[in-house]
């Protein structure tokens, strides 16, 4: 009787138990292949202790808790990422509704979009005249393209059937906007939203490396300048651990705002 | 105004662009329907009486000919040509009560209170007897519901002209006769002019005052057009043992399965 009960218990829980385990199997091996280089993961894990005990400490400009980093990156990420949707949305709405603007800004998205957000840096830097701003900056433009790309298919593809809703009743430019545009692309635009804020915390690492400053992109720039490797490797868990926190939380949204009978 | 032609349609003609070239849905199309009239468009699939329908609408424009309205060209769609989408086509994220608002709230927004609004919103939804409904989402309700829902959005705005674009072919058989004896007695209290696109000939017979019966498409246009001189009010259960009833019925199958039949399995 009790085994059945935790049957499906042991199934849920130990497949990802066995994947972690395999990854820090590997890790020790590598350790072990290196001849302690790579720190093992018993060290790792002690230093991780030592590190987080205490993540809010302040010694200096170049020496504050792995707390701090990781929020000085996130107001980063949040800055450059709520520009871009303040600028990214409403720019695909319009590109998205009207064909003309559309033909317009679709050679521009794709001539910018696949350029690294990294070669923008260093605009950054001239125009703005300061590591912080320059890093916002980056954010912003790699944020920005997901948001326009998906807003605006999202308005292309509202059904013709609400379109024609529309058009009967004779609605006003900002009623379609708010009434059926709106809502229909909100799935679509948070989709975007996603992708942008993945690709902002992913840009935003090697951005503080290159601009310095607090920020978990820095942090593992300077460690490394340290020869620290156990705070690289902490900071690499910590990047991944943020990152799966922000795409489940904007996964959450999604499905919150999400309409399923849309097509019924 | 000539009550007669409240609706005419002269000499239209629509083609459209495809990847293929040039594809004619529709010529030659004469039709004038007077004020108050049922009339029912009937034809094979692919016969273009969508494609009429959407034309009056105002959705899309002819690429020759003209259609009038009240006497005044039809050159977009509008309030007054209200419209039953085939697949109701509620917005899903409003409620029903919404749904029928947003069409109220376009038509007399102008003139009337909130509180008016309201309250022809509330009859609009008693009419169709979905009172209780009114503030679920289109997701919680029933096919049959959803599209009384839409005629009740499209009568609410008290418009000149109903049009339906087979509104009820989605449903049961069941849910579909409940609903043709609702549209039968609400026509006979708004007196509306409808124009109804269907291919079930029962229907189109137990409803119509007017059948207009297409020719296969490409090309199509108007074969015939039968006038059903049945008394109203219409009931289904007397009309089952009439022999003019069944007369009419007779001639529109003649038409459609005789007639035109043979083209359908040539094309």
């Amino acid at each position: 009787m009790m085994n059945k009960d935790w049957r499906p218990f042991w199934l849920a829980v130990l497949p990802p138990v066995f994947g972690l385990a395999l990854l820090i199997g590997i890790w020790a091996l590598v350790s072990i292949g290196t001849k302690g280089s790579i720190p093992s993961p018993y060290e790792t894990g002690l230093q991780a202790i030592d590190v987080f005990s205490d993540p809010f400490y302040r010694k200096g400009p170049n020496d504050q808790g792995v707390g701090w980093n990781v929020l000085m990156s996130l107001e980063r990420v949040a800055v450059g990422f709520g520009l871009a949707a303040l600028v990214g949305i409403p720019a695909g709405f319009v590109i998205g509704r009207f064909a003309f603007l559309s033909r317009m800004f679709n050679p521009l998205i794709s001539l910018l979009r696949p350029v690294s957000p990294l070669a923008w840096l260093p605009i950054g830097l001239l125009v703005f005249k300061g590591a912080n701003p320059a890093a916002i900056w980056t954010i912003f433009i790699c944020s920005i393209w997901p948001m326009v790309i998906n807003t605006a298919v999202g308005v292309q593809r509202v059904p013709q059937d609400y379109m024609n809703v529309a058009r009967v009743l004779n609605l006003s430019e900002w009623k379609i906007a708010t009434t059926i545009l709106f809502p229909a692309v909100l799935p679509y635009m948070l989709t975007g939203v996603r992708l942008a804020v993945g690709t902002a915390w992913l840009v935003i690492v090697a951005a503080e490396m290159l601009t310095g400053g607090v920020g978990i992109g820095f942090w593992v720039w300077d460690e490394w300048n340290n020869l620290n490797v156990k705070n690289i490797i902490i900071a690499i868990f910590v990047i991944g651990g943020v990152g799966l926190v922000l795409e489940y939380a904007l996964i959450r949204v999604a499905t919150a705002f999400s309409y399923e009978d849309v097509k019924s | 105004m000539n009550t007669d032609k409240f609706i005419q349609i002269q000499d239209v003609e629509q083609t459209f662009k495809t990847a293929k070239g040039l594809f004619p849905a529709l010529r030659d199309i004469q039709l004038n329907i007077a004020k108050g009239e049922f009339v029912a468009l009937i034809g094979h699939s692919g016969c273009g009486k969508s494609t009429l329908l959407n034309l009056i609408a105002g959705l899309t424009t002819p690429t020759h000919g003209v259609l009038l309205c009240a006497n005044r060209e039809i050159a977009g769609p509008g309030p007054d040509r209200a419209v039953v989408f085939q697949n109701h086509s509620l917005l899903p994220w409003l409620t029903c009560f919404d749904n029928v608002y947003l069409g109220i709230e376009r038509v007399f927004g102008r003139t009337e209170t909130k509180a008016q609004l309201r309250t022809r919103t509330d009859a609009a939804l008693a009419m169709v007897s979905l009172s209780h409904a009114a503030l679920k989402r289109p997701g919680e309700i029933s096919g049959g519901m959803k599209q009384r829902v839409g005629i009740a959005r499209a009568l609410a705005m008290e418009p000149k002209v109903l049009l339906m674009d087979e509104p009820f072919g989605a449903l049961d058989a069941l849910t579909r006769a409940r609903l043709q004896d609702e549209l039968l007695e609400i026509v006979a209290k708004t007196q509306a002019t409808v124009v109804m696109v269907t291919h079930d000939v029962d229907e189109a017979v137990l409803l119509s005052d007017k059948i207009v019966m297409m020719t296969n498409g490409p090309a199509a246009t108007i074969g015939e057009v039968l006038a059903v001189d049945l008394p109203r009010p219409r009931s289904r259960i007397a009309l089952a043992d009439n022999a003019q009833y069944q007369q009419y019925r007779k001639a529109v199958i003649d038409f459609l399965y005789t007639r035109q039949g043979h083209v359908e399995k040539a094309a």
